[in-house]
C-alpha cells in the first residue's frame, strides 16, 4: 500500500486524518482513489486540465512529482504539501 | 415599515452573517464560517429562500461552491463545481469563481456562476452541479473578448450576471475586458453592448468591446433602465436604446465618477447610489482626499448629492468593492457597506446618515441583504 500524508489544508475531507493508505500506478490514480473515498478532493488539489494547482506540491519520498503521470510503485510514501501562497 | 435583515458577508478570509432586529438597530453576528476561506459571494435564493452558495477557494486549494439547502444551518460542498470540460483547447482551469446568481423566477433551481478566468456557468440542480455555458465559452470570439493576459490584480474576471425580470431568456454580464455583453436566448449567442462608453487604456477610446465594466444593475421598477459603474465612468442606458450616456460627468471634479459599485434605489428609478473611488495617477482605489461618502442621485445621473454624515471626515482610507454595496426592500431603504478595511456600515435612511455595525473583519468582498427567513 502506497502511504499518503495529507495536509492540514486537506483533512476535512479525510475526517482529520493526516496519514492515509492508498494504491495506484500513478500520481493521478492515488489521486482518483482518494476523491473516491473523500470526494472533492482531488479537485482541490489538481485541476480539470490534470494540472497540479500552483500552491499544491506533491511528493514521491524525496522527489517532487511535477504532474500526476509520474509513476508511484506501492512501496512509496506519496506526500502533498500546501506550499507557500500568501499573506 | 422596517423589517428584520441578514447580512451575508464574504471576506477574504471567511463569512459571517450579521442579523438585525426589527427597527434594525441592533444587530448580532454569526461567523466565523470557513474561517480561512476566500469567499468572493455570499447569496441566498430569493426563490426558495432556503438555498444559500458561497463562491469558495483558499490560498493553496482549488475552487469550490459551499452550499446550503437548509437556510445556513449545515453547508456540503458542491459535488460538481464550475470547472471547463478536461481538454479546453485554450487550457482554461477555473481559478475562482467570483459571481453567483440565482437564476429567474420562472426557473426555481437553476444558478448561474461567472469566473476567472471568464467563463459562465449554469446549474439546474441549486448549486449542485455545473456545467460550462458553451455559447460564451466557446464562443469564436472568445479569447478577443477575455484575452488572458487582461483582468484586474485577481486574474480576469466575468464578475457579474443580471437576468432580465420579464424574461429569462435575456441576460447581460458585466466583465472586465468585454464590458457588458449580452445574449436574448439563455446564453446562446452573445453581443457586446458598450456604445459610448470610454476605454481611457486602449488606443481607441470607444471600442466595440474592451471596456471594464465593474457593476451594472436594473432599476428594480424600470428593468429597462440600466446603470453602470465602469472602470471609466458612471453611466446610464435605457432600452431599447443602445447608446450609453456618461452620467458620470455631473460628479463633483474633485471626487470623480471611477468606482467600483452602484445601486439603484428598490422603487425610484431615478435614484441610485455609487461609492466613489480614487482613479487619478496610480489608481490608489481609496476614498477620495481620505473623506469616505457615498453619492446619490434623484434625477438619473444629472446631479448628485454626497451622503457622508457618520463617516470619518478625514483619514478614512477605505473603500468597497464589487458586491459589497447593496439595499434592503424596506421603506425606507436600507444601505449596507463593507469595506476593505473589514467594517460594515449601514444607513436606515437612504444614505441621509450611517453608522458603524461591524468591525475588525478581514478584507470584505462581498454583502448581500436579504429579509430574515
Amino acid at each position: 500500500m502506497i502511504r499518503v500524508s495529507i495536509p492540514s489544508q486537506l483533512i476535512a475531507y479525510t475526517d482529520g486524518a493526516t496519514r492515509v493508505e492508498a494504491t495506484g500506478g500513478t500520481v493521478a490514480a492515488v489521486l482518483d482513489e482518494l476523491d473516491r473515498r473523500y470526494p472533492g478532493l482531488k479537485f482541490r488539489v489538481v485541476d480539470e486540465q490534470d494540472r497540479i494547482r500552483r500552491h499544491m506540491r506533491i511528493f514521491i519520498g524525496d522527489s517532487e512529482a511535477k504532474h500526476v503521470n509520474v509513476p508511484v510503485s506501492p512501496s512509496s510514501e506519496l506526500l502533498i504539501f500546501g506550499a507557500l501562497s500568501g499573506g | 415599515m422596517t423589517q428584520t435583515t441578514q447580512l451575508l458577508v464574504g471576506t477574504r478570509k471567511g463569512a459571517w452573517i450579521y442579523r438585525s432586529d426589527a427597527s434594525r438597530r441592533d444587530w448580532s453576528v454569526e461567523g466565523p464560517l470557513f474561517l480561512g476561506q476566500i469567499i468572493n459571494h455570499f447569496v441566498r435564493d430569493p426563490r426558495d429562500r432556503r438555498t444559500m452558495l458561497m463562491a469558495a477557494s483558499t490560498g493553496h486549494l482549488g475552487p469550490t461552491i459551499l452550499r446550503s439547502i437548509d437556510g445556513g444551518k449545515t453547508w456540503a460542498e458542491a459535488r460538481q463545481p464550475p470547472a471547463f470540460p478536461k481538454g479546453d483547447p485554450h487550457g482554461r482551469a477555473v481559478d475562482h469563481s467570483f459571481w453567483l446568481e440565482p437564476g429567474h423566477a420562472d426557473e426555481p433551481g437553476v444558478w448561474w456562476a461567472g469566473t476567472s478566468p471568464p467563463a459562465l456557468f449554469r446549474s439546474e440542480d441549486g448549486g449542485d452541479t455545473w456545467e460550462g455555458v458553451t455559447g460564451l465559452n466557446e464562443h469564436p470570439q472568445v479569447l478577443e473578448w477575455f484575452p488572458p493576459e487582461a483582468g484586474t490584480p485577481d486574474g480576469a474576471i466575468l464578475n457579474q450576471i443580471v437576468i432580465d425580470p420579464r424574461d429569462a431568456r435575456h441576460m447581460y454580464l458585466a466583465t472586465c475586458s468585454a464590458g457588458v455583453l449580452e445574449t436574448t436566448d439563455r446564453g446562446a449567442t452573445w453581443r457586446p453592448l458598450n456604445q459610448n462608453v470610454r476605454c481611457d487604456f486602449l488606443p481607441d477610446p470607444y471600442p466595440e468591446f474592451g471596456q471594464d465594466s465593474h457593476y451594472i444593475a436594473l432599476a428594480p421598477t424600470d428593468p429597462d433602465r440600466i446603470w453602470q459603474q465602469n472602470h471609466c465612468g458612471i453611466y446610464r442606458l435605457d432600452r431599447p436604446g443602445e447608446r450609453w450616456e456618461r452620467i458620470g460627468e455631473a460628479m463633483p471634479q474633485d471626487v470623480g465618477d471611477i468606482g467600483f459599485t452602484i445601486i439603484p434605489h428598490a422603487r425610484d428609478r431615478e435614484s441610485a447610489w455609487v461609492w466613489p473611488m480614487d482613479g487619478t495617477e496610480v489608481w490608489p482605489r481609496v476614498s477620495p482626499g481620505g473623506r469616505p461618502a457615498a453619492y446619490r442621485t434623484r434625477d438619473g445621473g444629472a446631479s448628485w448629492t454626497r451622503q457622508d454624515r457618520g463617516f470619518p471626515a478625514e483619514q478614512g482610507w477605505f473603500t468597497v468593492k464589487r458586491q459589497a454595496f447593496c439595499g434592503d426592500a424596506a421603506d425606507p431603504m436600507g444601505l449596507y457597506i463593507g469595506t476593505t478595511g473589514g467594517e460594515i456600515w449601514m444607513s436606515g435612511d437612504e444614505g441621509e446618515s450611517w453608522r458603524q455595525i461591524g468591525a475588525h473583519l478581514p478584507e470584505i468582498y462581498s454583502v448581500t441583504a436579504v429579509s430574515a427567513a
